[in-house]
């Protein structure tokens, strides 16, 4: 959505809430109900899988746990990040909102391997319920980071530009919203799919 | 004070025909919501044609016994295509249409909070609808019914690509209903004008806010079970597969957690024009309006406690059929309620019986007739004789179209001057609503009796002898009569566009502030934002006064430009679904390319240019 939506349309807001954010709240809302169905698929099929292998056989909780870390400390770039364009410190918003897609693309990194190590294993989508599940599950969950990351990137590149000033705080505090989101998720689906395993 | 003007004079002449003014190209970048509203409410009005056409296709094959008009493949094609179009195609979008043309309106704003976005979804909508008709045009279409049920859909029974057409078909329409109903949500909540706090609004605007939260929670379910539907199909998981441990019951759950909410969202648009349209036709405010509103977000919230009564036949045990019996019977509480507080709002007003009260009080008659089925299958041991059967038919049929097709007639009827600046022929609203009341009834009313004698739906014939050949007749003559009602109505709408008399700016004396405006409205609405101070605005005070003010000495208020942006994202995201049907990853990969061109476009253009 271009930045001057509000703007042009001279509107005024009847709760003093900018009309994006609001709509992040809402889209935020309806991903919930997306996550949580796929996650509730997930559990349904938990321990219906016929053959091999099996969650417990594959799994690597230290790795997971490492690439989770990276994924938790992009959410605490992000802060700084919005937190220096608030200020105006455009040079510092760079480099943190930079910072934050990096860890997003080692997150991604991780799951790369972790997905062509599963496939490795023996794991695909048609093995079992198990390999169908999970991959759809956390493969949805890294595409909501990926997209993300474009997004992110999107921000330095209009920095990089000047098109991204203390003006439009607004702007990195909705991708924030959306970023926080995405990790808060992941921290669910770690405890479900990784930790009771 | 109800409707002050910051700026008194009004002006007195009212001509605006030059918001629908402009070739092709301009209705294609559009991103002004009446213009979008009326795409919306023709295209879906000729989906609801086409549906109808697919349903007078049924009944025909049906006049008779053992009648081989239509083989079983093509009947099976039009029993599925006939409910989703029906669903998807006519009536959401219909919805959609007034959501689009009157919301704004009523709360005094300009446009909706993100216009460009309200484009995208209109062509999502459009263009998806395209592609699932489409599927007519190469090796048939969807045949699984429009609940699909896993595991007819799997490669192994639905070879080919019909069910494909209809999984890919779902996602893009989901698309196109969230983006809206995003955009709704944020409309409503924060473009009401000054003094129209959340109980002044009109409650047509709060049943659109509330469907809009139906839509973006439920909507994700459905296309959740769409995906593991389409991955199944195309990359081979298990997920539907009973060989592999496969739960098909997971498929019920996901589609009828969306699919009960989704009758609501179909609902609650209906029951919010009745709720306009009978206090102006009864010259007295709604009786109760927070009883109304308050009834409204119960239906939505115990909406999504119900899914599971579309499956008592399948066995989930005594005790989820016990609480789900219950939580059903409850909804007809705030229902019922509604209906007594539209009663009592008619009882001692000072009626005006035109055609949008006709259809409202039809809409009323023939929805009390469909709830009280309603409760009968709520019982699950009821439920057990009637699950499967015409009966069924008749009870969707007398809450969908006797309830809902009533009331957007209603509202065609009520808000059609506002659109176009003229007035419909009573004489032939009138025509058409007793032929369509009666004819419904003697389509839809024998099929109580058809279910209740073991007639079985979704099958293409039946054995004479069994006594169901009257019946059915009869059926088969009044959805012709139904349907030759429909030409009553296309009539009227082409003479009335043609030579229809001006119907001015408040040809009901309605109360809203949609009533305050030129018809049809200038492109920006209100010259000057209106203030309300009640309820009823417009009724509060003298109405020469309440014209919030086109007042010619104030600047012309800017307004967003054509943008084609949206089109182009909604082009590429069905060019996605073509690549992804048949498996070409190129052509995917151009609707990504197509995609990202218009949202980066989008993202940059400025509104104003």
């Amino acid at each position: 959505m271009s930045q001057t939506d509000a703007a042009a349309m001279e509107m005024h807001s009847a709760t003093g809430l900018p009309n994006r954010k609001i709509l992040m709240w809402a889209f935020i809302g309806s991903e919930c109900m997306l996550f949580g169905s796929l996650i509730i698929v997930y559990m349904v099929y938990r321990g219906k899988s016929l053959v091999g292998p099996y969650p417990a056989d594959l799994l690597n909780i230290p790795f997971i746990t490492v690439t989770t870390f990276v994924l938790l400390m992009s959410s605490l770039m992000m802060v700084l990040a919005l937190s220096a364009v608030q200020r105006g410190d455009m040079k510092w918003g760079k480099i943190w909102l930079f910072m934050t897609a990096l860890l997003g693309m080692v997150f991604l990194g991780g799951q790369v391997y972790e997905f062509s190590h599963f496939v490795h294993e023996g794991l695909t989508l048609k093995t079992n319920l198990f390999g169908g599940s999970f991959f759809l599950l956390t493969g949805t969950h890294g595409a909501h980071v990926a997209v993300g990351v474009i997004w992110l990137m999107s921000l330095v590149f209009m920095a990089q530009r000047g098109r991204l000033t203390q003006a439009n705080a607004e702007t990195v505090e909705i991708a924030g919203l959306y970023w926080h989101f995405v990790d808060v998720v992941w921290i669910v689906l770690f405890t479900l799919i990784y930790l009771l395993v | 004070m109800a409707v002050r003007s910051e700026s008194p004079a009004a002006s007195a002449s009212h001509a605006h025909e030059g918001t629908y003014a402009g070739g092709l190209l301009s209705w294609i970048t559009t991103v002004d919501h009446k213009r979008i509203g009326v795409m919306y409410g023709v295209s879906a009005f000729f989906f609801f044609l086409v549906g109808g056409l697919e349903a007078l296709l049924i009944r025909l094959q049906l006049g008779s016994a053992e009648n081989t008009l239509i083989d079983p493949d093509l009947y099976n094609q039009l029993f599925t295509m006939h409910g989703t179009t029906m669903v998807f195609l006519a009536i959401m979008p219909l919805s959609a249409a007034f959501f689009n043309f009157i919301v704004p309106l009523q709360i005094g704003a300009r446009d909706v909070a993100f216009p460009r976005l309200n484009a995208f979804s209109f062509w999502v909508f459009f263009l998806g609808a395209l592609f699932m008709n489409a599927s007519f045009l190469f090796g048939g279409a969807p045949d699984a019914g429009w609940f699909g049920y896993a595991n007819l859909t799997s490669t192994q029974y639905s070879p080919g690509m019909r069910v494909d057409f209809w999984v890919i078909g779902l996602l893009v329409l989901g698309v196109s209903s969230i983006a809206a109903a995003l955009n709704f949500i944020v409309t409503i909540i924060n473009l009401r004008c000054e003094g129209m706090t959340l109980m002044r609004m009109p409650l047509f605007t709060w049943m659109t806010l509330i469907t809009s939260f139906l839509l973006v929670m439920a909507f994700p379910a459905i296309t959740v079970g769409l995906v593991l539907l389409m991955f199944d199909r195309m990359f081979g998981t298990l997920f539907f597969n009973p060989m592999a441990g496969g739960d098909v019951l997971l498929w019920q759950h996901l589609f009828w957690i969306f699919g009960h909410p989704e009758v609501y969202i179909l609902l609650l648009p209906g029951l919010g024009i009745v709720s306009e349209v009978i206090p102006v036709f009864s010259r007295k405010p709604l009786f109760g309006y927070a009883f109304v509103v308050y009834s409204g977000i119960l239906i939505a919230f115990l909406g999504f406690g119900v899914w599971a009564h579309h499956m008592f036949a399948v066995g989930l045990g005594p005790v989820a059929n016990t609480v789900f019996s219950a939580t059903t019977m409850l909804i007809a509480i705030p229902t019922g309620v509604k209906i007594f507080n539209w009663i009592a709002t008619l009882w001692g007003g000072s009626l005006r019986l035109r055609t949008p009260l006709y259809f409202a009080l039809g809409f009323i008659a023939m929805f009390i007739i469909g709830g009280l089925s309603g409760v009968m299958h709520a019982s699950a041991p009821t439920d057990l004789q009637q699950t499967d059967t015409y009966f069924i038919v008749a009870h969707i049929h007398y809450v969908l179209f006797g309830g809902v097709m009533f009331a957007l007639f209603a509202g065609m009827y009520y808000w059609f001057p506002k659109i176009t600046g003229r007035m419909m022929s009573e004489r032939l609203g009138k025509a058409h609503f007793w032929m369509m009341i009666i004819s419904f009834n003697l389509t839809f009313f024998p099929q109580h009796f058809l279910g209740l004698h073991g007639m079985p739906r979704r099958t293409f014939t039946y054995e004479s002898g069994l006594g169901f050949e009257a019946m059915n007749l009869m059926s088969t003559v009044g959805a012709m009569l139904l349907g030759a009602s429909m030409l009553i109505f296309i009539w009227n709408v082409l003479g009335t566009l043609r030579k229809g008399a001006p119907a001015g700016d408040n040809p009901w004396e309605g109360s809203t502030l949609e009533w305050s405006i030129a018809s049809p409205p200038p492109h920006y609405n209100f010259r000057v934002l209106p203030v309300v101070g009640g309820r009823d605005p417009l009724w509060a005070e003298d109405l020469t006064k309440a014209v919030p003010g086109d007042d010619p000495s104030t600047p012309e208020p800017h307004m967003p430009g054509p943008s084609y942006f949206p089109f182009a994202t909604a082009v590429g995201i069905v060019v996605m679904a073509g690549g992804g049907l048949t498996l070409t990853l190129p052509v995917v990969l151009v609707g990504v390319a197509l995609v990202l061109f218009g949202i980066y476009g989008w993202a940059f253009q400025p509104l104003e240019h």
